[in-house]
């Protein structure tokens, strides 16, 4: 009997630790690889030019410009909107039907793949609204899709301030706008950025969706990637965007985790 | 007085956003998607097993889509639960504070890095390692998009699971140790049953994120609409939308435009789960 126990315990923990070890191997080596294949590709010349046909150089000029565009405009539109819904839900709304609505939908707006919302996207920006396939229609798709990421962690800093600080507002003479605006959102800023973070994030990465929005006349960087890799046979120039995508997503998670632990303070 | 109550009603409006966008999603996917369907027939259209939207005289039959995603998404599982589960249980119950801390970087890390990047890294490494490996003439097939897919689901899989392990109630833990049970048979025995109805939305969490992959299947699976086989070149229900869609016109985009239907019924389906699954966790 106690050998049996003694030999599950050894099974169990080899399962644990084998477990472990593979997951940080295959991140480690993603990370890794793509950095070392990536970083001796990425130089000045590919950062700073156009793509020209004359001297069968690629640039990533344009894409970079795309990406850092599409990043402010999602984020201009996504962030007012995102937080702003969280605060309907929080201290607005009393109707908890209504409530429950808003999170349901949100949650199938969360558990929607990128492929359809780029074909929505097509259809109801790019035809409807006639934007075209343009750098506007694909960042207003990718404000659709971040949305649920913003209300979701606006919402549940703000359930983390103390009700204390609202009564006290109150109690000041202050109306429910006025304790909102000073107190309320001042006291949960970090979490509100940690939101911004992560739909930044999520932007820079995304792809599928903005295949058709945007399309790739106006590509950004992992948009420029696929068509480097799947269409042009272009490796190098593939593996240099990789790289700095990697290192972007290492930034983003490191700045996501600093205000993470702001927020627990 | 009537400030406060513009200001409320604004907020209203931005509350619904989210309501209207899934409105839109739902009708923009019906309208585009059903005339597909019912040209082809739903019968031809879902169980027609050959796709040949290109051809002279072109067969839209979706079989061999829906069961490569399907088998994808339960390789997917079949390989990165058992993983995920051992994963969360390291981090909710045996690492060490700091290690932990590392650790669920490296989760997140995984869970920021683009699909793109995954499908570049598979494109370029595993696809040629599984030709040689399993000695084939291409190794882009179903497979590589399972190990792929496996690796993509692991940090929606952990995170909930590790918030689901945590969730239980110390009292089971120290009952289970007073009783003589050893820390792992504690684990196992008691705390993961606990912790299962989270643990099974993790999985429901994960196959959605599975079946509604498309750039990083796209790059490793091959692309070819055949039947599935696991070392067979395969083309999923997303990638089916994803690779057509550039160039297709008239009858071909209206049944892309219905694939992409199926795959919404698809994740809707998983989403009910989902949500089944969180409300047995709250009873």
């Amino acid at each position: 009997m106690k050998m049996n126990r003694n030999v599950y315990k050894a099974f169990m923990y080899f399962f644990i630790y084998a477990a472990v070890a593979l997951t940080l191997a295959v991140a480690c080596f993603i990370v890794g690889f793509v950095l070392i294949k990536g970083l001796p590709f990425v130089s000045w010349r590919l950062l700073s030019t156009k793509p020209s046909y004359i001297n069968q150089t690629i640039g990533i000029l344009p894409d970079i410009k795309s990406t850092c565009f599409m990043l402010v405009f999602t984020l201009v539109i996504v962030l007012p909107v995102g937080v702003g819904a969280a605060i309907y839900l929080t201290e607005y709304c009393s109707n908890k039907k209504l409530v429950a609505l808003i999170q349901f939908a949100s949650e199938i707006l969360s558990g929607i793949p990128s492929v359809i919302y780029g074909l929505v996207g097509m259809l109801c920006f790019c035809q409807s609204l006639k934007l075209g396939t343009s750098l506007a229609a694909g960042g207003l798709t990718l404000a659709v899709m971040t949305l649920p990421v913003v209300l979701c962690t606006t919402q549940e800093s703000l359930k983390a301030v103390p009700l204390s600080y609202r009564y006290g507002a109150f109690a000041l003479g202050a109306g429910k706008w006025r304790t909102i605006y000073t107190v309320v959102l001042p006291a949960c800023k970090e979490g509100i950025i940690t939101g911004a973070i992560l739909s930044a994030g999520r932007i820079i990465g995304e792809s599928a969706a903005l295949l058709f929005t945007a399309g790739f006349a106006h590509k950004t960087l992992t948009v420029a990637l696929y068509f480097y890799a799947k269409e042009q046979g272009e490796f190098e120039a593939a593996f240099a965007i990789a790289a700095i995508l990697m290192v972007l997503t290492l930034a983003i998670n490191l700045a996501a985790t600093i205000f993470n632990k702001r927020k627990i303070k | 007085m009537d400030k406060e109550k513009l200001i409320k009603c604004a907020f209203f409006v931005l509350g619904m956003v989210s309501v209207i966008a899934v409105g839109f999603i739902v009708f923009y996917i019906f309208s585009a998607g059903v005339p597909g369907i019912v040209k082809v027939g739903f019968k031809n259209f879902m169980f027609g097993k050959v796709w040949a939207s290109t051809a002279q005289n072109p067969k839209f039959g979706i079989l061999p889509l829906i069961l490569s995603s399907l088998w994808g998404t339960f390789g997917a599982l079949l390989i990165g639960v058992p993983v995920g589960i051992m994963c969360a249980v390291y981090i909710a119950q045996i690492a060490p504070p700091k290690l932990c801390a590392v650790f669920e970087e490296f989760i997140n890390l995984i869970a920021g890095i683009p699909s793109v990047v995954f499908g570049l890294v598979g494109m370029m490494q595993l696809v040629p390692s599984v030709a040689k490996f399993f000695n084939l003439a291409d190794g882009a097939s179903l497979f590589c998009a399972i190990l792929v897919l496996a690796l993509m689901i692991l940090p929606s899989v952990i995170k909930v699971s590790v918030a689901s392990i945590r969730s239980v109630p110390a009292e089971y833990e120290e009952a289970s140790l007073a009783l003589g049970a050893t820390k792992i048979e504690t684990i196992f025995k008691v705390i993961l049953p606990a912790a299962k109805s989270g643990i099974a939305s993790s999985v429901v969490l994960g196959s959605g994120r599975a079946i509604g992959e498309a750039m990083a299947v796209m790059m490793v699976s091959g692309n070819v609409a055949n039947m599935p086989r696991i070392f067979g070149s395969v083309r999923f229900l997303t990638t089916g939308v994803a690779s057509e869609m550039s160039y297709a016109g008239g009858m071909q985009r209206e049944v892309l435009f219905s694939i992409a239907l199926v795959l919404f019924v698809f994740i809707m389906l998983i989403n009910t789960v989902l949500n089944l699954c969180f409300k047995g966790k709250t009873k």
